[in-house]
């Protein structure tokens, strides 16, 4: 690394080489340095930063624009026209914006994206009054915390096909354990409804699941948040009198809250184009009670192999996530920099 | 002498030059591999066994590729769109034949038929209709009938021949209880069994198709369609559905198709279909399942339900007949770099021999030296019941744009059936409307 870097950063170093990270980074770069083979460090001598930076970031660019990029134009062309993947012979025609002026009045369309709302909203309030209760709980460090922690992580590390298959077995109204538990506290009989087959109650049972399976995630989140609040700031509100719930409300809530709203990203995007564990569990039914964005897009694209129709739908899903996801990075960024 | 020497020569180079052509031609097949693909099932299982005798024979190795039926129409459409070269042979779904004809998927198998003398007045009319031609009614061909196959149904014999309940039913409905020849009958039977404790067990009265992701809830529905009087279109008039389609009669029987499932069926299913079946009449849940009769020869020996305490019969009847056709063809890929020898297969399996082996290992044939042989009604106790099936079958279009038709099919259906959703009257008028602009996107209305 010296022998490469700039004056600016050498200085940088120096400035700070007292401190013992930056001595570690220092040595570590040296090593690097040094292992550097002659010939190589010889050629890259005489390439600029920005020359360097491009050759390091080059193959990444690279294979984002061959799996990303070039498929996103792709889409966005199709979406203009009639084409479809199952009719590799027929007449290929522009159709103008007629796939997305299709794709917004279908009522459908407009059915699914209900569903996909009732889902965001209800899985992201609940994993994260969830998660952030037991972020807090586990933050005491009460005997034995560290293993209710893994415990509580257990969901998120299975597959979704497993809690997916898994899940419809707790559901089953005969044998399911979700039933018999549901019949014990309520006292009614655990076959006179089925979870997954009842118009009104699928759409909680999918909630449920997907609630389950990734509130220790935004509880891992969580507890990162409030174990990065320093205990000085709390000891100064002690030393003031302020009370636990002013404690929590004027210190630890705002400073866990980019914290949180990171998880509200994470888990909205997530859950955005959530299909797997859905479609194992209801495949969208009964009806279309649980057929969310992402099931409906996947049946026009490879079902009904509407392919011109189904990426306009995608290039719409994808600017409406794309869209909200900024606003949303803006609004965290203001939130951090208050 | 030297002239004998050249002789000896010249022969023993001649021998040498044969034995390697000869010893070449085998060693050149027996480095060929074809992929066969279809789905996972029983009689894929069977398939195995007997393309060992191919192999032997040919030369040629066999490799599968099997997929679950719940996956298998996507895994294998996305293959045949996207030119794949993984499949050299596809046993495709009888409702695919008409876009794989019209796209170029399959090879059109007619000047073959002529060339080895195949012919499809050996096979089953239905079967030669269903999985073979394109388009319907004419001499088109792009498979091999494969795998006959059709609706059925299963009975538990046993709890029919209970004195204690023959005697009630006997009672209540003043004629024997026996397999239902009706859907009157079913109806009463399965209602008499529903919420029934038979051997200690809470029992229900029947298993049908209620699936909603792939096709099951249509393969179920039509069973009770075709008899009640459901046509697809005007037979007069192609295309035309109004009437047909969402008749008096049509909605009758959507009506009663979810009246079984209300009022007949076990809690929780709302998502089911073969597997759930099989699973709902082994684990001796209910008295009757809707199943296809491919799965009959494992169910038939089957150790808990099977033998004895089993028994079959043919979809029932009501104003007239007819049942859901199930069953393949066997089809030649046309992006397939070994067309010759996957044709070879094609002509082994057509082989009267090869089917009468094909129905033995548990497959099921549709060659009339098989159907029509007087001992096939014997040879099984599913066998009449497959006999009658055959000779009613109606089958799911088979346009071009099938997959569409059905997943709109597929909701109209469910949101009826399972989601509660609006009256049997408006689930098939907005059925024709689906349907209608499906053909007319393709130009076949205007």
């Amino acid at each position: 690394m010296l022998t490469h870097a700039t004056p600016g950063s050498q200085a940088f170093l120096c400035n700070t080489a007292n401190t013992k990270p930056i001595m570690t980074i220092n040595r570590t770069l040296e090593r690097a340095a040094l292992a550097t083979p002659a010939a190589m460090s010889s050629r890259l001598r005489g390439l600029s930063d920005r020359a360097i930076a491009w050759l390091f970031i080059g193959p990444t660019m690279l294979i984002l624009l061959v799996i990303n990029i070039f498929p996103l134009i792709w889409t966005i062309k199709l979406s203009f026209t009639n084409y479809r993947a199952n009719r590799p012979n027929a007449n290929v025609t522009d159709v103008g914006i007629d796939n997305y002026v299709a794709v917004l009045t279908d009522p459908d369309i407009w059915l699914a994206m209900q569903n996909t709302a009732h889902f965001l909203f209800w899985t992201i309030l609940l994993q994260m009054l969830i998660g952030f209760t037991l972020a807090y709980l586990i933050d005491r460090k009460f005997r034995g915390h560290g293993f209710w922690t893994t415990m509580i992580l257990i969901p998120m590390m299975l597959s979704p096909a497993v809690v997916g298959n898994f899940w419809a077995f707790l559901y089953q109204p005969q044998v399911g354990l979700f039933n018999y538990s549901a019949a014990l506290l309520s006292g009614v009989s655990a076959s006179s409804f089925s979870m997954l087959g009842s118009v009104t109650l699928a759409p909680w049972a999918i909630v449920i699941v997907d609630t389950w399976m990734w509130t220790p995630y935004v509880m891992l989140i969580c507890l990162a948040g409030l174990r990065s609040i320093p205990d000085y700031i709390y000891e100064a509100a002690e030393v003031d009198r302020a009370s636990k719930w002013r404690q929590f409300w004027s210190i630890t809530l705002p400073m866990v809250m980019p914290f949180i709203m990171l998880a509200v990203l994470f888990r909205g995007i997530e859950n955005f184009k959530m299909f797997d564990m859905v479609n194992l569990l209801t495949s969208g039914g009964p009806g279309s009670a649980t057929e969310l964005a992402s099931i409906t897009l996947k049946r026009e694209a490879f079902e009904k192999w509407r392919t011109g129709y189904s990426s306009a739908f995608a290039i719409i899903l994808f600017v409406a996530v794309f869209g909200m996801a900024n606003m949303y990075v803006k609004a965290l960024n203001y939130v951090k920099n208050r | 002498m030297k002239t004998l020497l050249k002789k000896l020569l010249a022969l023993a180079g001649i021998s040498l030059a044969t034995a390697l052509c000869l010893g070449a031609a085998p060693a050149q097949a027996q480095d060929k591999t074809i992929t066969l693909c279809w789905a996972a099932w029983d009689p894929a299982n069977a398939l195995v066994e007997l393309s060992k005798d191919f192999t032997a024979k040919s030369g040629v190795k066999m490799k599968f590729e099997f997929v679950p039926w719940p996956n298998f129409a996507d895994r294998m459409l996305n293959e045949l769109n996207s030119k794949g070269k993984l499949c050299d042979l596809m046993i495709g779904d009888s409702q695919w034949i008409g876009g794989s004809a019209e796209s170029g998927h399959y090879v059109k198998l007619n000047d073959f038929f002529a060339k080895e003398g195949i012919k499809m007045t050996d096979f089953a009319p239905a079967t030669v209709t269903g999985y073979a031609e394109w388009p319907k009614n004419t001499p088109n061909y792009w498979a091999l009938p494969a795998m006959a196959d059709a609706v059925g149904w299963t009975y538990r014999k046993d709890w029919f021949a209970k004195p204690e309940l023959r005697a009630e039913f006997k009672k209540k409905f003043n004629r024997g209880l026996a397999a239902p020849k009706t859907w009157t009958e079913f109806k009463q039977v399965s209602e008499f069994f529903q919420g029934r404790v038979v051997d200690g067990k809470k029992v229900y009265g029947a298993y049908i198709y209620t699936e909603r992701g792939s096709e099951g809830i249509t393969m179920g529905v039509t069973n009770v369609l075709y008899p009640m009087g459901f046509k697809y279109q005007d037979p007069k008039k192609p295309y035309a559905m109004d009437g047909f389609v969402n008749s008096a009669d049509a909605v009758k029987a959507l009506e009663f198709y979810k009246s079984i499932y209300k009022g007949s069926t076990a809690p929780g299913m709302t998502n089911a279909y073969m597997g759930e079946g099989l699973d709902a009449f082994k684990s001796g849940q209910v008295a009757m399942q809707m199943n296809f009769f491919a799965f009959f020869p494992g169910l038939n020996k089957d150790p808990v339900v099977g033998g004895d305490k089993i028994g079959f019969f043919a979809n029932p009847s009501d104003k007239g007949k007819g049942v859901q056709l199930g069953g393949q063809g066997i089809s030649v890929v046309a992006y397939s770099p070994n067309q010759k020898e996957a044709l070879q297969y094609i002509k082994w399996f057509a082989d009267p021999a090869i089917q009468k082996k094909w129905q033995a290992v548990g497959g099921a044939s549709a060659h009339n030296a098989v159907l029509n042989d007087p001992g096939y009604a014997e040879s099984a106790p599913y066998a009449p019941a497959f006999m009658e099936s055959m000779n009613m079958v109606v089958d799911f279009w088979a346009e071009p744009s099938y997959a569409e038709l059905l997943q709109a099919m597929q909701k109209r259906v469910h949101d009826y059936v399972i989601a509660d959703k609006g009256t049997a009257k408006e689930a098939l008028d907005a059925l024709v409307v689906d349907w209608k602009k499906i053909f007319k996107e393709d130009g076949k209305l205007k």
